[in-house]
């Protein structure tokens, strides 16, 4: 049981990560530098930060509800 | 038909539906009344998360925001929409295991303390009534402006109508009816939309259109941005606020989303931990729809209404123009006497156009037909009342439940709870339309800090609640009271000139009070952790209870005790 707590934390940190690099990261941190890309009409920088982050915030949370899904069979703690 | 028959029909129709499902849809217990009997399918939750989530702000305000604000504007995008990550990962799952009514609930089971739960009560009741207040005056102006009735009557027939579903229905009654106008708000949010988007770039679809050229060749965006240089703007992709500034309003905003009442609430309508979790998600597919629409709207608009007015003669303005005039909301000064427009930055500007009538003129702007225009009230209408009501039940919830029944009169039966539930609603019902006819000048200003307010309070106390099984009660009290507490400090004395007042070169680390909720935040973590390492450890039930929440199996239904 401690191991499926552990497994969760870790999915957590990770997919975590990724929410903090697609909008703070991409859309506010490093905006001016992602700005130089051009990503067809748009600046990278602030694609990211009025689209691209949102797209990624859904793909998330769909990641997320899998590795759970799948995590719960393993450790028999799925609801029946 | 013209425009104000179409509006009459259409609001009319979508009015009838909703009081229709309320009927449909009676609460019979306090199960009923309080989570939907807990038998709502993630899809529709999803749908009804969104309605909720999406005020009139949102709907009415948002997209002119962004269209005045350019880059600035993404921390309302991002804000509003990071917090469900938050919410899926953090705070869903774990809440519904735990399967009671309320979040006081979870902080005074979680923490052992009727004083915890008070704390909790407090802060839900702060943060949903400044919230409602908002809603109830967003009703009675589009009322105004569409029906051409008075703002008062207008937030009487918006009260009516919550009081009838909110009232009868209970969670239940509002549930489906949020559905519906989940519904309605997006159809009349993506019509105008898609229309323009073709008109300007030839592309149906806003999120690329958003990217696409305009008829002479040159990306939209990097027109815009032309256009603002010659004005003297800002460049609309470049933003004027500092970096650390939108950091913090940013992350301010999405953990103040994941604290809202209001919303974790609705994940405790749903039969099991698993829906919790893909529930969120539905509920941010049918946020992104909005909410990646939104910053394309407002690129469009920008667009328009400078090449509409600038440098254009007054004599030959366009119909909405004198339309939106005579409401006060678009004001023409001619300062150099050249009867011509002239919109630039700085004091030669001779025309203010107030933020808010960006989404409700911008089917005029583009000449679409009268419907569309009906239609875009009807939507308005719907994301005010769908968030007025889900607010309105945490405000009942927290009387009947909470208060009464856990703390005053913890005999009550299901039947007068109920009861009890319903007075409450009918009460806050009151309030909020008193706040909607006389609304208090702050109004605005503390919806926006709402969110640091549940930064500051709920969310550190949850999330140690579930990841912190050493966190007690002694830490969480004084995290949640410090926390609020300063947030309230920085905003009175930063917004309403308390405590000697200050301006923004006095800003602490520079950040604004509508970002200080991150700091708020930080610091409720920091309290709780220190304190409650003096304290002794909590309960070896309440242990129990925390390894409990953290897995899945044997979620039933949500019980009082």
């Amino acid at each position: 049981m401690k191991q499926y707590w552990r497994r969760n934390v870790r999915y957590l940190l990770i997919l975590l990560t990724i929410w903090f690099v697609v909008s703070f990261g991409a859309g506010i941190l490093l905006v001016d530098l992602l700005n130089e890309i051009q990503f067809a009409g748009f600046k990278l920088g602030f694609w990211f930060a009025q689209q691209g982050s949102i797209y990624a915030f859904v793909i998330l949370i769909f990641v997320y509800v899998r590795l759970m899904n799948k995590l719960d069979k393993e450790f028999d703690v799925d609801e029946k | 038909m013209d425009v104000q028959g179409w509006t009459f029909l259409i609001v009319g129709l979508t009015f009838a539906l909703y009081i229709g499902i309320a009927i449909w849809a009676r609460a019979a217990s306090t199960n009923d009344f309080y989570i939907a009997g807990g038998g709502v399918s993630p899809l529709a939750n999803g749908m009804a998360t969104a309605a909720d989530w999406m005020s009139a702000a949102s709907f009415i305000s948002m997209a002119g925001l962004i269209s005045f604000m350019g880059y600035d504007g993404s921390v309302y995008l991002m804000g509003w929409t990071g917090g469900y990550v938050l919410l899926a990962l953090l705070l869903a799952p774990y809440l519904r295991k735990f399967g009671k009514f309320t979040v006081p609930d979870f902080i005074g089971d979680r923490y052992y303390s009727n004083v915890a739960r008070t704390v909790a009560v407090i802060c839900a009741i702060i943060v949903s009534f400044t919230y409602v207040a908002g809603q109830m005056r967003g009703v009675g102006v589009v009322f105004s402006r569409f029906l051409e009735v008075p703002v008062n009557v207008g937030v009487y027939i918006g009260m009516g109508i919550v009081f009838f579903y909110a009232v009868l229905g209970g969670m239940k009654g509002v549930t489906y009816t949020q559905v519906a106008q989940f519904c309605v708000l997006i159809f009349a949010f993506m019509v105008p939309a898609i229309f323009i988007s073709f008109q300007l770039t030839g592309n149906y679809i806003p999120q690329l259109g958003f990217g696409s050229q305009v008829a002479d060749g040159t990306y939209l965006l990097d027109k815009l941005d032309n256009l603002h240089r010659e004005l003297g703007f800002a460049e609309y992709t470049g933003g004027t606020k500092s970096m650390i500034d939108v950091f913090a309003i940013t992350f301010a905003l999405m953990v103040g989303t994941a604290g809202l009442p209001h919303v974790i609430v609705r994940f405790f309508t749903v039969p099991k931990v698993k829906d919790a979790r893909l529930s969120a998600g539905w509920a941010l597919i049918f946020i992104a729809i909005l909410y990646t629409t939104a910053p394309a709207i407002a690129a469009f608009a920008r667009t328009n209404l400078i090449e509409t007015v600038s440098n254009q003669a007054y004599e030959e303005v366009p119909q909405w123009f004198s339309n939106w005039e005579s409401t006060g909301l678009i004001a023409f000064d001619d300062k150099n006497g050249d009867g011509k427009i002239q919109y630039v930055a700085g004091e030669k500007n001779e025309l203010t156009i107030d933020r808010d009538i960006m989404v409700l003129a911008n089917p005029e702007i583009a000449n679409l037909p009268n419907w569309v225009i009906a239609l875009v009230a009807a939507g308005g209408l719907a994301a005010a009342l769908s968030t007025a009501a889900g607010l309105l039940l945490v405000i009942s919830a927290s009387i009947s439940h909470d208060l009464i029944k856990k703390q005053l009169k913890p005999n009550l039966s299901d039947k007068e709870e109920l009861i009890w539930a319903r007075v409450g609603a009918l009460g806050a019902v009151l309030v909020a339309g008193y706040f909607g006819i006389n609304p208090p000048g702050f109004v605005a200003a503390v919806v926006a800090l709402a969110f640091g307010l549940a930064a500051a309070s709920f969310f550190p106390a949850i999330i140690l609640g579930i990841f912190d099984k050493r966190m007690n009660k002694e830490g969480a009290i004084a995290g949640m009271v410090v926390g609020i507490l300063l947030m309230l400090f920085y905003m009175i004395k930063f917004k309403f000139d308390g405590f000697g007042g200050g301006t923004q070169a006095d800003w602490w680390l520079g950040i604004s009070p509508e970002g200080f909720g991150t700091i708020a935040m930080l610091v409720n973590f920091a309290v709780s952790f220190s304190i409650s390492r003096f304290y002794p450890a909590p309960p070896t039930d309440v242990q129990e209870m925390v390894e409990q929440i953290r897995y899945p199996r044997g979620a039933g239904g949500a019980t009082h005790h």
